[in-house]
C-alpha cells in the first residue's frame, strides 16, 4: 500500500497545527476545528478563530454525513497518477454540521454524481502517515 | 475626497500577446511595453515619477532595468485584479500629489519559470492550504478546477446552459479577429466550436479557458491638469471600487457570487452613474463563467440571467452591448497578470478613440472589472 501510492499526499503548511486532524483520520474519525469562545466550527484549520481571533480552539467530531455542494468532473490530467480515460470527480462536500470540505467521491461513476447528492465519510489509508478523508455516495 | 476625474490615462502600450517570445524575459517585455506607452503619451521617461507594478515584477528591478528613479513605487500583488488595482493606486498617487505621472506596467515570460527551474503553470510551489487539503483529492494545477466548481453550481442554481456561455467565447473571438495584439487574431470560432472543444474540468471546456502566454502592457496616468497639454485625448478615471474576496474558492459562502457585487457598486457611486449608463465593458475573463457571474454582479443583468442575456445580445464591438472588445483574455491570451491589466488598457484605448477597426460606436463610458 505505502509503496504503491503515487498521487499527491497532503503537504501541511503547519504540521503541528493539523496533526490532530490527520491522527483522527488514521483512527477513522473526522474532526473539525471548533472555537471554545464563539462556538464557530470552521475549516481549514487556523491558529486563531477566523470569527473572533480566539486561540482557545478545540476539535469536534463530525457525524460524517453531508451532501455534494458542487463538483467538477476533472478530465485534464492533474498529476499523472490521477489521469484515467474516465477522469475523476473533485467535489466540495458540505457537512451536515455546516463546514465545507474538498473531497473525491467514491462509490459511483463520475456521471452519477449530482449537486445535493447525500454522501458519507470514508477513510482511505494512503500511507503510514496519512489517511485521506473522502466521501462516498450514500 | 473622491478620486472622480482625478486621474487621466494619457498613454498606452502593449507588446502583442503570443504563446511564447523565445529569448525574452518578463523585465525585457515590461520595458518594451513601457517604452510604447511613453511614446504614445508623447513624454520622455524622465517625466515619469511614479511606478506601479503587479508585484511579480519587482518595482526596484523594473526601475533599474529602464533606468528611472521614481519618487513613488509599489507592487500591488492582487493576482488577476492587479491591473485594475494598480490603476486605482496610480490614480490615488497622482491625486494626492505624491507624484505627477505614473507608469503602470506588468508582463509575463513563460521561459522565466523554466530558467528558475520551476515548471510553468503548476500552481502553488510550496506547502499551502492547497497542498494539504486540495491537491490530494485531485485538484488540477492552476485555477481550472475551482471554476469548474462554480460553473456547476451556477447551472444548478440558475439553469445556465453551456451553450449560453459558449456564445460569450465566440463573440469575444470575433472581437479578436482584427486585433493583432491578440494571440488568436485571424482565427474565427463558432459557438458550436466552443461546445465541441474538450472538457477540462466539466462543465468547463478548453475554449472557455485562457491560454497562458507571453506579453506585456503599460499605461501612463497623470493629473487632469497635465493631461490638458498632452497629445492624446485622455481617458479619465471616473470611479474606482475594490472588494477583496477569498483566496480559495471553496472558502466562499456563495460560489455563484463575486466581489464585483460591492466593487462595481462603489465605483458607480463614485462616478455618479448607474449600470444602465454604461456603454461598453471589459470584464476579467480567465474563464467564461467568471466573466458571466461578474456581469450579473455588476448589475448589467439580473442575477442568474447572464445566460439569456448572451443568447439575446450581440456583445461584439459591432453589437448592442460590446463586451471585451479586444477579444478579452479568452481570445487575447493571458500574459500573466498583464492579462487582467489589458482590460484596463482596452477600455482606455476605446475611450481615447484609438481602437481602429474595432472602435465601438459609443465609447465615452466604460466599465472595467479586474
Amino acid at each position: 500500500m505505502t509503496s504503491a501510492y503515487d498521487k499527491p499526499i497532503p503537504i501541511p503548511s503547519n504540521g503541528d497545527l493539523t496533526k490532530p486532524f490527520w491522527e483522527a483520520a488514521k483512527r477513522g474519525e473526522l474532526i473539525i476545528p471548533y472555537c471554545n469562545s464563539c462556538s464557530n466550527l470552521f475549516f481549514y484549520p487556523r491558529e486563531v478563530c477566523p470569527n473572533c481571533f480566539s486561540k482557545d480552539l478545540d476539535w469536534k467530531k463530525m457525524s460524517g454525513k453531508g451532501h455534494v455542494y458542487t463538483y467538477t468532473h476533472v478530465r485534464q490530467a492533474v498529476h499523472p497518477s490521477f489521469q484515467s480515460a474516465n477522469g475523476h470527480i473533485y467535489a466540495i462536500v458540505q457537512l451536515d454540521e455546516g463546514p465545507k470540505i474538498p473531497s473525491g467521491i467514491s462509490g459511483c461513476e463520475p456521471k452519477e454524481v449530482y449537486v445535493d447528492m447525500p454522501v458519507s465519510v470514508v477513510f482511505d489509508d494512503i500511507t503510514e502517515d496519512y489517511t485521506l478523508v473522502k466521501f462516498q455516495k450514500c | 475626497m473622491s478620486l472622480r476625474g482625478r486621474g487621466a490615462i494619457v498613454g498606452i502600450g502593449e507588446v502583442p500577446t503570443r504563446r511564447i517570445y523565445e529569448g525574452r524575459s518578463m523585465y525585457g517585455l515590461c520595458a518594451e511595453a513601457a517604452g510604447l506607452a511613453i511614446a504614445d503619451a508623447g513624454i520622455t521617461k524622465n517625466d515619469i515619477d511614479g511606478l506601479v507594478t503587479d508585484g511579480v515584477a519587482l518595482p526596484p528591478a523594473i526601475a533599474e532595468y529602464m533606468d528611472i528613479k521614481p519618487n513613488f513605487a509599489t507592487g500591488v500583488s492582487m493576482q488577476g485584479a492587479s491591473g485594475a488595482t494598480a490603476t486605482m493606486v496610480a490614480t490615488s498617487a497622482v491625486s494626492s500629489g505624491i507624484c505627477n505621472t505614473v507608469l503602470v506596467v506588468m508582463g509575463n515570460s513563460r521561459q522565466d519559470a523554466e530558467r528558475a527551474g520551476r515548471p510553468a503553470g503548476r500552481g502553488a510551489s510550496g506547502p499551502s492550504v492547497r497542498s494539504e487539503w486540495e491537491e490530494p483529492h485531485g485538484m488540477a494545477p492552476g485555477a481550472n478546477t475551482g471554476y469548474g466548481l462554480m460553473y456547476r453550481r451556477h447551472i444548478h442554481e440558475y439553469g445556465t446552459t453551456e451553450e449560453q456561455l459558449a456564445k460569450m467565447a465566440a463573440d469575444q473571438r470575433f472581437n479578436a479577429l482584427e486585433n493583432e495584439n491578440a494571440v488568436f487574431n485571424g482565427q474565427p470560432i463558432s459557438t458550436e466550436d466552443v461546445l465541441n472543444s474538450r472538457y477540462i474540468n466539466e462543465p468547463l471546456k478548453l475554449l472557455e479557458s485562457v491560454m497562458p502566454c507571453d506579453g506585456a502592457a503599460a499605461l501612463i496616468i497623470t493629473t487632469p491638469e497635465r493631461a490638458k497639454n498632452m497629445k492624446n485625448k485622455p481617458a479619465y478615471v471616473l470611479g474606482v471600487g475594490l472588494k477583496q474576496g477569498e483566496a480559495n474558492i471553496w472558502q466562499r459562502d456563495i460560489f455563484t457570487e463575486t466581489p464585483a457585487v460591492d466593487s462595481v457598486r462603489r465605483a458607480l457611486e463614485m462616478a455618479g452613474y448607474t449600470p444602465s449608463d454604461i456603454e461598453f465593458a471589459e470584464f476579467y475573463d480567465c474563464y467564461t463563467i467568471l466573466a458571466a457571474m461578474c456581469i450579473e454582479d455588476a448589475g448589467l443583468v439580473k442575477k442568474g440571467e447572464v445566460g439569456p442575456f448572451y443568447e439575446e445580445t450581440d456583445t461584439t464591438y459591432k453589437g448592442a452591448f460590446p463586451i471585451n472588445t479586444d477579444g478579452g483574455q479568452l481570445s487575447g491570451g493571458q500574459p500573466g497578470l498583464a492579462g487582467g491589466f489589458r482590460h484596463v488598457i482596452e477600455g482606455a484605448r476605446q475611450v481615447m478613440g484609438k481602437a481602429g477597426s474595432r472602435q465601438v460606436e459609443k465609447s465615452d463610458l466604460c466599465l472595467v472589472n479586474g
